[in-house]
C-alpha cells in the first residue's frame, strides 16, 4: 500500500486535535503526580509506623501493576461504588497516581540529599518542623530533582496512548477512529508514532537544558 | 452463583499466556540491549550512529504506538505477525532500548584502570570486554535490568489490545460473561504484582550469586 501525502492532510486536523487531548492529559497528570508523589514522601517518612507502612505497601502495589489495568479498575469498577467518572478525569486520576508513586522516590532521594547539618541547623536556630520544611529543606531539595521528575513526566507523555482503551479521545484514539473509517493504518498510526517522536525529542532538548540548569548544586 | 472456579481456570490461561510473553520478550530485550549497548560505546561511527538511532526511536515513541505500528501497519508492507509475534518484537524492541542505555553506562562505570590494565596486559578489545569488563558491568546492570523486566511485565498489559489473550483480555472477558468488574480486575492486579514481586526477588537472588566471591573487588 503506498503512502499518500493528500490523505495526511486530509486527517491532519482531526490529529491535532487529539494531540491537543494527549497534551491536557499530560499536563494535568504531571500535576496531580507531583503532588500525590509528595504526599506519598511525606507519609512515608512519617513517625507513624502504621502510616508509613500502609503507604509505603501501597505505593509499591501500584507501582508493580500495569498501568492499563489501573486505568480499567478506575474506570469500570468505581462506578459500582457509585463514582462515576469522565473518562479523561479517569485517565488524569490513574496517569497520576500510577506516576505519583514513581514521583515519590524521586521527592525521596532529594530529601534524603539535603546534608545532615542543615536539619541540625535548622533546630539550632530555633525553627518550627514547618519552617524547617518550607525555609530549609524544600527549596534546597526541589532543584536538584526536577530534571528526573520532568524525565518521568515524558514517560508519562508516552503512556497517555493507553487512555484510548477507556475512550479517551487522545492522539491513539482519533488515529484509530480515522483508520477504521477509510481502512488504512498506515499513515495515521505512522503520523502517530512521528508526532510522539517529534515531541518526546523536544522535550529531550528540554530535559539536558534542565539538567545543566538545575541538575547540580554548588555545596 | 457464577461459576467462579471456570472463569479462574479462564484467568489463569491469561497468566500464562502473560508469563510467556514476559520471557520471551525478555529475551529479545536482552539481546537487543547487549548489540545496541555495546554498539554505543564502539569505535566505529557507522555503528555508534545505528546504535543511537535505534535507542532514541524506541525509546522517543510509545510502546502503545509501536505495537499497533507492528501490528495493523506491517501487514500492509507485507510482513504479517500473528499477535504474540507482535507482541514479542514491540516489548523486546522497546525495552530493549531502554536497557541498552543500561548496558552503556555499565560499561562505562567501569573504572579507567580497568582498560588500562587491559592494554597493559595485551588483551585485545573484545578480549578486554569479554574477560575484564562485561563481568564487572554485569553486576551493575543487573538490578536496572530487574526494574526493565517488570516495565516489561507491565507492559504486557497493552497487548490484550491488539486481541492477545493475555491477563487484562481474559480479565475483559470474564467482565463482559459476568458483569462484575470488581473481582477480575482485583485478581489480575494481585497476579501482576505477585509476579513482579516473583522478578525482583528472582533478580536479587541472581544478583547475591554473582556478586560472591567479589568482595573487596568492586569499588
Amino acid at each position: 500500500m503506498e503512502w499518500d501525502w493528500n490523505f495526511v492532510w486530509e486527517i491532519m486536523p482531526t490529529l491535532i486535535q487529539g494531540v491537543k487531548i494527549t497534551i491536557l492529559a499530560t499536563l494535568l497528570g504531571s500535576v496531580l503526580a507531583a503532588i500525590v508523589g509528595l504526599g506519598i514522601a511525606l507519609a512515608r517518612r512519617s513517625p507513624n509506623k502504621g502510616l508509613s507502612r500502609t503507604v509505603g505497601w501501597a505505593a509499591e502495589f501500584i507501582r508493580g501493576t500495569p498501568l492499563l489495568v489501573q486505568l480499567y479498575f478506575i474506570f469500570y469498577v468505581l462506578p459500582d461504588i457509585g463514582i462515576l467518572l469522565p473518562p479523561l478525569v479517569a485517565g488524569v486520576i490513574g496517569l497520576g497516581l500510577h506516576y505519583g508513586t514513581y514521583t515519590a522516590e524521586v521527592y525521596r532521594a532529594g530529601i534524603d540529599n539535603v546534608p545532615r547539618g542543615q536539619w541540625e541547623a535548622a533546630k539550632a536556630c530555633n525553627l518550627s518542623a514547618r519552617q524547617t520544611w518550607t525555609h530549609i529543606i524544600i527549596p534546597q531539595a526541589i532543584p536538584p530533582m526536577i530534571p528526573a521528575l520532568a524525565n518521568y513526566f515524558i514517560a508519562m507523555f508516552k503512556e497517555t496512548p493507553l487512555l484510548s482503551a477507556i475512550t479517551v479521545l487522545e492522539l491513539m484514539n482519533q488515529a484509530k477512529s480515522v483508520a477504521n473509517t477509510y481502512y488504512r493504518y498506515i499513515e495515521p498510526i505512522t503520523l502517530v508514532g512521528a508526532f510522539f517522536l517529534v515531541i518526546s525529542l523536544f522535550s529531550v532538548v528540554l530535559l539536558r537544558w534542565l539538567e545543566r540548569r538545575y541538575g547540580k548544586i554548588e555545596r | 452463583m457464577t461459576q467462579w472456579s471456570g472463569y479462574f481456570g479462564l484467568i489463569l490461561q491469561g497468566a500464562l499466556v502473560t508469563i510467556e510473553l514476559t520471557l520471551m520478550g525478555s529475551v529479545l530485550a536482552l539481546i537487543m540491549a547487549f548489540l545496541a549497548g555495546m554498539g554505543r560505546v564502539s569505535r566505529f561511527f557507522a555503528l555508534r550512529w545505528l546504535a543511537t538511532a535505534y535507542i532514541e526511536f524506541f525509546r522517543g515513541t510509545s510502546i502503545f504506538v509501536q505495537l499497533f505500528w507492528a501490528y495493523f501497519v506491517l501487514p500492509f508492507i507485507g510482513i504479517s505477525l500473528t499477535p504474540l509475534q507482535a507482541g514479542v518484537l514491540a516489548l523486546g524492541l522497546n525495552v530493549g532500548a531502554y536497557a541498552a542505555e543500561v548496558v552503556r553506562g555499565a560499561i562505562q562505570s567501569i573504572g579507567r584502570e580497568q582498560y588500562e590494565a587491559c592494554i597493559a596486559l595485551n588483551l585485545g578489545r573484545w578480549q578486554g570486554m569479554r574477560h575484564i569488563i562485561l563481568p564487572q558491568a554485569l553486576l551493575v546492570m543487573l538490578p536496572t535490568f530487574g526494574n526493565n523486566a517488570i516495565e516489561l511485565l507491565k507492559a504486557t498489559a497493552v497487548v490484550s489490545l491488539i486481541s492477545l489473550t493475555d491477563l487484562t483480555f481474559q480479565a475483559q472477558v470474564v467482565r463482559a460473561q459476568t458483569g462484575n468488574t470488581l473481582v477480575p480486575f482485583t485478581t489480575i492486579l494481585i497476579i501482576y504484582f505477585i509476579l513482579a514481586l516473583l522478578i525482583s526477588w528472582g533478580v536479587r537472588s541472581l544478583e547475591r550469586r554473582m556478586a560472591r566471591g567479589l568482595d573487596g573487588v568492586r569499588a
